[in-house]
């Protein structure tokens, strides 16, 4: 695996998620600054990792989504690359074009910082298969403006698809409002593009992977995505 | 130049933020709200003086960056 971590001005994430790419894939993943126009040759997974670019000014991710560096992102996706974005990098994902829709301000306007529980849809995924279909794991979010929405034509065509990954559920994978924490359109708590190799999550899996975290089930994200790329080269 | 780029939501995207604001002004006591929908405003300063050219621009703006047309419209004014 040759990961690339964005890091943008105001991102406070990029370190938990260089740490969990290294601890997983034995790896040290490359920290590209907003401004390059380049990713490192033969970087195989761009990670877009969480916190506060531009300190959520005009809309979160907004203007990070317009920095240079996004323009070789979006070419590096359109060659079938794999891209990840967590939290404030799901939101650049979506500002961006790469994903579809857009992330609201949480339905009950609370910062929302806590465990939660997700349904993993499918595991014949690189963003999945690392897990079981209809697994249910437990890891942190952290957002104020996690609530995806998009209009009713896309939300039936991402279903239909198959390509909504991970779901706000409880702890047995019950999926309602009651667990549904932000409001979002049917419980989604992360997509995939049309391709599928571009996936975005609000939930933070880099911070559940290891024992001194209290609960490691994020590694399985990271582990399939090491497998996947250690197949493909 | 001056001009003025508004931004508001689409209509039927829920607005919590709006939301907020109209229970607020009604335990004010603010006589006579119904609904409150939030949104942005940019005062923009032009450089040059063609008005067709600065709504070109303006438009340009509001397409890339100002608005997510997904789910805000915009409106665009040169005032002067």
């Amino acid at each position: 695996m040759k990961s690339a971590v964005l890091v943008f001005p105001g991102i406070n994430r990029e370190r938990d998620m260089a740490r969990a790419l290294k601890l997983i894939s034995g790896h040290e993943p490359a920290m590209v600054w907003h401004a390059e126009t380049s990713l490192p040759k033969g970087t195989d997974l761009v990670v877009v990792p969480g916190g506060f670019s531009y300190g959520d000014y005009l809309r979160c991710g907004a203007i990070a989504a317009r920095s240079p560096v996004m323009d070789a992102v979006r070419q590096f996706a359109a060659n079938g690359g794999l891209v990840l974005g967590v939290c404030n990098g799901f939101q650049i994902l979506c500002e961006s074009g790469l994903l579809p829709g857009i992330l609201m301000r949480n339905a009950r306007l609370k910062f929302i910082c806590h465990d939660v529980h997700l349904r993993v849809e499918r595991s014949d995924t690189p963003f999945t298969r690392g897990y079981n279909a209809g697994q249910v794991i437990r890891v942190p979010v952290a957002h104020g403006e996690g609530n995806y929405a998009a209009d009713e034509e896309t939300i039936r065509r991402l279903e239909g698809d198959g390509r909504v990954l991970y779901r706000y559920c409880s702890a047995s994978g019950e999926i309602g409002d009651t667990h549904n924490i932000n409001g979002a359109a049917q419980s989604i708590a992360g997509i995939v593009n049309e391709r599928g190799n571009v996936l975005g999550m609000m939930p933070h899996p880099e911070n559940h992977v290891e024992d001194i975290m209290g609960c490691t089930d994020g590694r399985g994200l990271f582990a399939g995505l090491a497998a996947h790329l250690e197949q493909a080269a | 130049m001056k001009a003025r780029v508004t931004v508001t939501l689409k209509t039927g995207i829920l607005d919590p933020q709006g939301k907020a604001i109209e229970g607020a002004l009604k335990s004010l006591g603010v006589d006579g709200i119904a609904s409150v929908r939030q949104g942005k405003v940019f005062d923009i300063e032009l450089a040059g003086a063609d008005k067709a050219k600065a709504e070109a621009s303006l438009k340009d703006a509001a397409d890339k960056l100002l608005a997510n047309t997904v789910i805000e419209n915009y409106r665009v004014e040169v005032l002067s």
